[in-house]
């Protein structure tokens, strides 16, 4: 790949304050002095950005095979020519002082408030005024005041005093989430950034723009005046939220985190991240954490234990007893390998499983065959002639994927199709068309089928999918919604796989790996998934206690947290939750800023961190797991995190025969008449997640939950956009506004996890036929 | 060579002359029929050959321009006029689509013919009202006649053509901020390249032209190439609209040969109002440097105030007596720009913002001898550094006010205030009222 692009590209050579530069044809000046590192100073100038021109900070003298521009030029706008000599700052008088005019104009209107400015001490107008600026100003006038700070959204604020007018938020917000919901408004030295009336700034990236702001003029509300950069400890971090893989930066001061910012990982998020990923962070303080160890008494309360105490009790609970493993989607990849060993050698199951969502049999055997073996990248979808988004919302559940799309949308016009019952407004953007996927023809090898984890959720959708892409040669990727899915399946975090994708049902990769742990053999007995393990819990002679990680019943079913009821229960968790309401011993673990860890983004590549929050005491639940397993007499011997970390690396991948995958005949969509209707959903982005609690700043850009419904359904209700309706079955109703747009006249779509739609405790379900009348 | 060469006003002493029957009874919607005759290369080269250049400012031969526009790439084309005329001094354009706006539309169906355009557009600026209601008149007019819409004289050429009004914007009269602004964005300048010849409205191939420039085209059709090139001189061919405002004695339009001076129309305009004598004066328009008396003699053409230090611009000749104060002048000019600035760039907008608090102060007595060299090094730091040329065109009057009258200048420090009577410099003054 790397020698076909290499020849593809013309390489020019030109001449930089007297050194010789080589760079691929169309690059910038600005760039091609920074090869050389020489910095030109600049503000709207990004490299993710079209170039704007606009601040004029990066003026350097050019010539052109002797002709020699008569004024200098913006070094952030011109390519490098063959024959070019550039003079920057540092050769040219005429630059230099070009640039120290144009820094000192910036500054005339620019208030000095440094000392309380949120950008101050890591401010690109702070440093390169002192860099590349006059010692001090001239200027004797008037600044130019304004009321501040305005809000634009519940979570960016803007000083409009502060702004040096680079429009790089509005074009990040044009060009690369296509949010245009920013804007330059008024002219002169009275521009401004604004929103479109009272339409705030409802973006889920919007926060990059905080980040790139070359001044304190937008600001995170919930960072605003919290602290000094030079206070901050910054560790790089992956972000546990989606599975996109985000490079992340936590700040942390005094042991606590103060805020997270998107990380450059030029593969995966480039320099963006999503508004969850920066902000969702706030769940580590805001409900009470779990503090120390507890231990269910006679009393029927919890009670604090000390470790011994509770490890004692757990092992006793679990001890030679038929129990389960509920591993959740959140897990590190090294946590998820302890469960998996945990739940192999300490307690001689298969039954575990990381699915805390709706889940097949289907799914089940696509995860154990083909899921690992599917080797899509987002480079793949740079080059795609095709994108097929199956059950999946790029925007919504793995938003860098969105950004991907619509990078190549904008620029090529990426023709996207998508299953979804609607076009959401991320797949507006992208100008995807609704495809049934048993029609879908056209796609080459190029193609890229993107199937979501909701697929698992609509008979067929997997198989069909498979047959797609063996048929026409085209990329498959799974797209799980949670970050750790993807590592808890290589984990072996499910009943069918054991780490290293190795077959449970084979015995030689039970063998090899009984050999590597030093057990005498692995239990054959083919396992449950988290349903089936559920309901075996209420059953006499299947399972008597269960071993839960962080798992929200509410995920699974709405059934789920009364099946745990009547047996042992064994938490780990961060935070009391409505499993350690019931649960007989609790063991608090250490959320993803504490502990050191990685995760598997959906292409498989692996994002490592370590613990951001050096001091924090909590444990990962490997080494939980490891002390519970020792108490009963089967250690797993992962007594760190590094341990770990070595012991999967010796194991390495299966490379023996593979499960094959069985699949089935597409079901039909259940027939809705009358007031009856089909009901699909999806989670949106922000929502009522738990890992979003305790961010209200987040959560006021969150969108309002609205019925969708065809105008053939509004019309027989007699309703309009707004209007109110209830949307029902024999377990519960929902009552929310709907929208008119268009969708199937049988369908109806609502928000799964949002404010007054929480579809599965409410109704049962997460599709299904319900009944919709006019509220 | 003093005399005058009314072409574009020939008629303007006719009741009727913004009517088609107007036009046509002077000769109008003649070199529709002999240019759609010729194949569209014939046309550009005529134009060429002619050596008709813009009569915007920038004076960029008009031939050349539309001859970049790439023939055969089966895109849209477009021709835009840029009828936005808004710089301080300027007033042709105006009047002349007041009087004669069927010239216009003559020419661009000409202009759009020869770069196969099939739709143009007139960008005019919003302040005018009757002028927009004449031009709007005229092109349906024209429609009516069969000189607009399908099948243009039986010869197989469409073209529509549509009036855009602009919204008070002199931003917008610079031709890529036109372009944003026709297409409904806020008029700021676009970076170049993409050129509009390659990349201009709506992403296409497009010509923008001045009004008076377009208008020339007809009677370059009708004369020949070498009626046009008898007029003027060297490298600067044909007859333009000189706009004499200010201080004369009779202010208009004069049309006259390219070279003319500012002497021989001062002849033709009665000369300075009576009992004074003229200081300073703008060749063509506020951003173009001012001149003093002893420029009189300077040929008006491209080249001849180029030579002499400042451009031909549009030709609005303003010229101010001895009662008017340089610094005044400077400084209202200066607020022009700053109130006109797009925002986009940094120079434009804070330097503007600072050069009137500066002047501001010069004109107030507040200024030293070391301002002055603030104020210099300022507009050294803006001119030249900006994103587009009213930067430039902002720190003229300043700069070169300062190189004739730099003494004036001091005189407010020492005179505590500006040593002038305003009032003495207007009109009404005069009238005695």
């Amino acid at each position: 790949m790397s020698t076909e692009q290499l020849t593809e590209v013309e390489m020019i050579t030109c001449v930089i304050d007297g050194f010789e530069v080589t760079v691929p044809k169309g690059t910038l000046v600005i760039r091609a002095a920074e090869k050389l590192g020489i910095q030109i100073p600049r503000f709207c100038d990004h490299p993710l950005l079209s170039p704007a021109g606009a601040c004029r900070q990066c003026l350097v003298d050019v010539e052109i095979n002797g002709r020699a521009f008569p004024k200098p030029q913006a070094s952030c706008t011109i390519p490098v020519e063959t024959g070019m000599i550039v003079k920057t700052q540092l050769t040219s008088p005429v630059a230099d002082k070009a640039q120290k005019g144009i820094m000192e104009l910036l500054l005339i209107n620019h208030p000095l408030d440094c000392p309380v400015c949120d950008k101050g001490g890591e401010c690109p107008l702070q440093n390169q005024a002192m860099s590349n600026g006059r010692e001090s100003s001239r200027y004797e006038g008037k600044k130019r005041t304004y009321d501040k700070p305005v809000a634009i959204s519940t979570q960016v604020l803007l000083d409009r005093e502060r702004c040096v007018l680079c429009a790089r938020c509005t074009r990040f917000s044009e060009e690369i989430a296509g949010d245009p919901f920013i804007t330059l408004n008024e002219r002169g030295a009275l521009q401004q950034v604004g929103i479109y009336e009272k339409d705030p700034f409802q973006s889920y990236f919007s926060g990059n723009t905080v980040q790139i702001c070359p001044v304190g003029a937008l600001t995170g509300a919930s960072y605003r005046f919290r602290a000094r950069p030079f206070d901050l400890v910054s560790v790089d971090s992956a972000c546990e939220h989606c599975a996109s893989g985000c490079a992340m930066r936590t700040d942390i001061r005094r042991g606590k985190t103060l805020r997270r910012l998107a990380g450059n990982d030029a593969s995966v998020n480039e320099e963006w991240n999503c508004d969850k990923g920066r902000w969702a962070f706030k769940y580590l303080t805001t409900r009470e954490r779990v503090s120390t160890p507890m231990v269910r008494g006679e009393d029927g309360e919890l009670h604090e234990a000390s470790w011994p105490e509770a490890i004692a009790a757990a092992a006793a609970g679990l001890k030679g007893k038929r129990a389960g493993v509920l591993v959740g989607g959140r897990v590190t990849r090294e946590d998820a390998y302890g469960y998996s060993k945990f739940a192999r050698v300490a307690l001689g199951t298969n039954d575990i499983d990381f699915r805390a969502r709706p889940h097949t049999d289907e799914e089940t055997s696509f995860l154990s065959s083909i899921a690992l073996d599917l080797k899509t990248t987002y480079a793949d979808l740079d080059k795609a002639d095709h994108v097929v988004l199956v059950e999946f919302e790029p925007e919504e559940e793995s938003p860098i994927v969105f950004l991907r799309l619509y990078k190549q949308s904008r620029k090529r016009s990426l023709k996207v199709s998508t299953t979804a019952a609607r076009i959401s407004r991320g797949n507006h953007k992208l100008g995807a068309v609704r495809v049934a996927l048993s029609s879908v023809s056209d796609l080459t090898a190029k193609s890229v089928i993107l199937v979501g984890e909701r697929a698992a959720e609509s008979a067929g959708a997997l198989s069909t999918a498979v047959a797609l892409a063996e048929k026409s040669g085209a990329k498959l990727a799974w797209i799980p919604r949670r970050a750790g899915e993807r590592g808890a399946l290589e984990m072996g975090a499910i009943s069918t796989l054991l780490p290293g994708g190795r077959p449970v049902s084979d015995a030689s990769a039970r063998v090899d790996l009984a050999a590597a742990w030093g057990v005498d053999s692995l239990p054959t007995t083919p396992g449950r998934t988290t349903s089936e393990i559920l309901e075996a819990l209420n059953k006499e002679d299947e399972l008597e206690a269960v071993l839960v990680g962080g798992v929200d019943p509410m995920d699974i079913s709405a059934d789920a947290l009364s099946q745990l009821l009547n047996t042992f229960v064994v938490s780990l968790e961060i935070s009391h939750s409505s499993v350690t309401a019931i649960a007989d011993v609790v063991l608090p673990v250490a959320a993803v800023v504490e502990k050191r860890g990685s995760f598997a983004d959906w292409q498989g590549s692996v994002h490592s961190f370590d613990k951001a929050q050096a001091d924090a005491l909590s444990r990962s639940d490997v080494r939980i797991l490891t002390m519970l397993s020792e108490a009963m007499g089967k250690s797993i011997n992962l007594p760190t995190v590094s341990a770990t970390e070595r012991e999967i690396a010796s194991l390495g991948k299966w490379d023996g025969a593979k499960i094959n995958f069985a699949p089935i005949a597409s079901g039909s969509a259940p027939h809705a008449e009358g007031n009856h209707a089909n009901l699909t959903s999806w989670r949106l982005l922000l929502d009522l997640g738990t890992l979003q609690e305790g961010e209200a700043n987040l959560a006021g850009t969150a969108r309002i939950a609205r019925a969708h419904i065809s105008s053939k359904r509004a019309g027989d209700l007699g309703v309009a956009n707004g209007d109110l309706v209830k949307v029902s079955n024999d377990r519960g109703s929902l009552t929310l506004p709907v929208v008119i747009i268009d969708i199937a006249d049988d369908s109806i779509w609502v928000p799964r996890n949002s404010l007054n739609s929480q579809v599965i405790p409410t109704l049962g379900f997460s599709s299904g036929i319900v009944t919709v009348v006019k509220a | 060579m003093s005399k005058l060469t009314p072409v574009l006003s020939a008629n303007w002493d006719q009741a009727d002359s913004f009517t088609i029957e107007g036009y046509k009874r002077s000769g109008g919607y003649k070199a529709i029929k002999s240019a759609l005759e010729k194949t569209p290369d014939e046309v550009i080269q005529l134009v060429k050959d002619s050596g008709l250049r813009g009569r915007g400012g920038a004076g960029f031969p008009t031939g050349m321009k539309w001859g970049f526009i790439p023939q055969g790439d089966n895109k849209e084309h477009y021709l835009v006029v840029n009828a936005d005329e808004s710089e301080p001094g300027t007033c042709k354009d105006m009047p002349l689509l007041m009087a004669n706006p069927h010239v216009l539309v003559e020419g661009i169906i000409i202009g759009s013919y020869a770069i196969r355009a099939n739709h143009a557009f007139i960008y005019i600026r919003g302040e005018v009202a009757h002028v927009v209601r004449r031009v709007q008149e005229a092109i349906a007019e024209a429609y009516k006649a069969g000189f607009l819409g399908k099948n243009i004289l039986g010869k197989g050429f469409d073209l529509d053509l549509t009036l855009h009004v602009g919204a008070g914007a002199y931003i917008c009269g610079e031709e890529t901020a036109l372009l944003d602004s026709l297409e409904g964005f806020r008029g700021q300048p676009r970076l170049r390249p993409p050129f509009p010849a390659i990349a201009g409205l709506y992403a296409r191939p497009t010509v923008v032209n001045n009004v008076e420039s377009i208008a020339s085209v007809p009677s370059i059709i009708n004369n020949g190439v070498e009626w046009f090139q008898s007029m003027g001189t060297e490298k600067s061919k044909g007859y333009t609209l000189y706009s004499l405002s200010g201080h004369v004695a009779n202010p208009g339009q004069f049309e006259a040969p390219l070279g003319i001076t500012l002497r021989e129309l001062l002849e033709l305009a009665g000369g300075i109002r009576p009992g004074h004598q003229i200081k300073f004066w703008t060749p063509g328009g506020s951003s173009t440097p001012m001149f003093t008396a002893e420029h009189l003699d300077v040929p008006l053409d491209y080249e001849g105030v180029g030579a002499a230090g400042s451009m031909l611009g549009t030709k609005a000749l303003q010229i101010f007596d001895e009662t008017t104060c340089v610094v005044r002048a400077a400084l209202r000019w200066t607020e022009f720009y700053k109130h006109e600035s797009c925002g986009k760039c940094t120079p434009c907008r804070e330097g503007t913002w600072w050069l009137v608090q500066m002047l501001h102060d010069l004109e107030d007595g507040k200024g030293s001898e070391e301002d002055l060299a603030k104020l210099l090094d300022l507009c050294d730091n803006i001119a030249g550094r900006s994103f587009c040329a009213l930067a430039d065109g902002a720190v003229a009057p300043i700069i070169s006010s300062l190189k004739y009258f730099r003494d004036e200048y001091l005189a407010h420090q020492k005179n505590g205030g500006c040593p002038f009577d305003p009032m003495k410099s207007t009109k009404f003054e005069m009238a005695g009222i």
